[in-house]
């Protein structure tokens, strides 16, 4: 499942999704609003996404991670709107027979989904300010 | 006219989400960075790392794009 909300993420139901008798491993990865970054304190961020184009991205990364690990079940949920501090804006669950293959294959999901996926955040720090998060970078490589 | 869908700080320094752009079909995603730079110059200091989506797929420079393509511009993806 492939998914992009402004509802909080129900990583419970996200998780029960792919389990199976046909896998020994499950791997949950949630990335939450974090206080600190570089000695500068967070209050709250906003995600803005272009909703066609990142599920599409997403669902290209499931099929490549499906040629390299022998998966299961997968879910992807991304959070848009503004997100308070601790609250999660990303679950990537995966289901696989073993755990090292659950474990690669979540790890290739986040972090691809990180450089390809158009989704971007804008920060909102403790003085009043706010800052969209643009990381230097090239055209992402293809999958 | 080429529509162009602009996202995060590209709308912002553009203070909008959806520019037209007088276009002939056949010119390059490059030749797009060029015009945008030209007839938007607040997007300037953004253009060297802008990235450009066609039909919902990354374009390099050298990509030809249609008044019919779905376009977009954007800064590189900061999700997570």
């Amino acid at each position: 499942m492939i998914l992009l909300t402004h509802d909080a993420i129900d990583y419970h139901t996200l998780t029960e999704s792919v389990r199976s008798p046909n896998s020994g491993a499950v791997v949950l990865f949630l990335g939450t609003v974090r206080e600190m970054t570089g000695g500068r304190r967070t209050v709250a961020l906003d995600y803005e996404g272009y909703p066609e184009m990142a599920e599409a991205k997403l669902a290209e990364l499931e099929t490549a991670a499906r040629e390299r690990w022998p998966i299961d079940r997968v879910g992807i949920v991304h959070r848009l709107g503004h997100l308070e501090l601790g609250e999660i804006s990303v679950a990537v669950a995966v289901s696989c027979p073993h755990r090292q293959q659950a474990f690669e294959a979540g790890k290739f999901l986040i972090d691809e989904l990180k450089i390809s996926v158009p989704i971007w955040k804008k920060e909102n720090w403790d003085d009043g300010s706010t800052e969209w998060v643009h990381p230097g970078g090239e055209l992402p490589p293809p999958v | 006219m080429l529509t162009v869908k602009l996202f995060a700080k590209a709308r912002d320094l553009v203070g909008s989400p959806l520019i037209q752009i007088p276009w002939s079909d056949g010119e390059t995603v490059g030749r797009l960075k060029q015009v945008l730079s030209e007839r938007h110059p607040s997007l300037m200091p953004l253009v060297p790392r802008l990235l450009v989506a066609v039909n919902n797929d990354y374009a390099s420079d050298t990509f030809k794009v249609s008044t019919s393509d779905e376009v977009a511009c954007f800064p590189p993806v900061s999700g997570g």
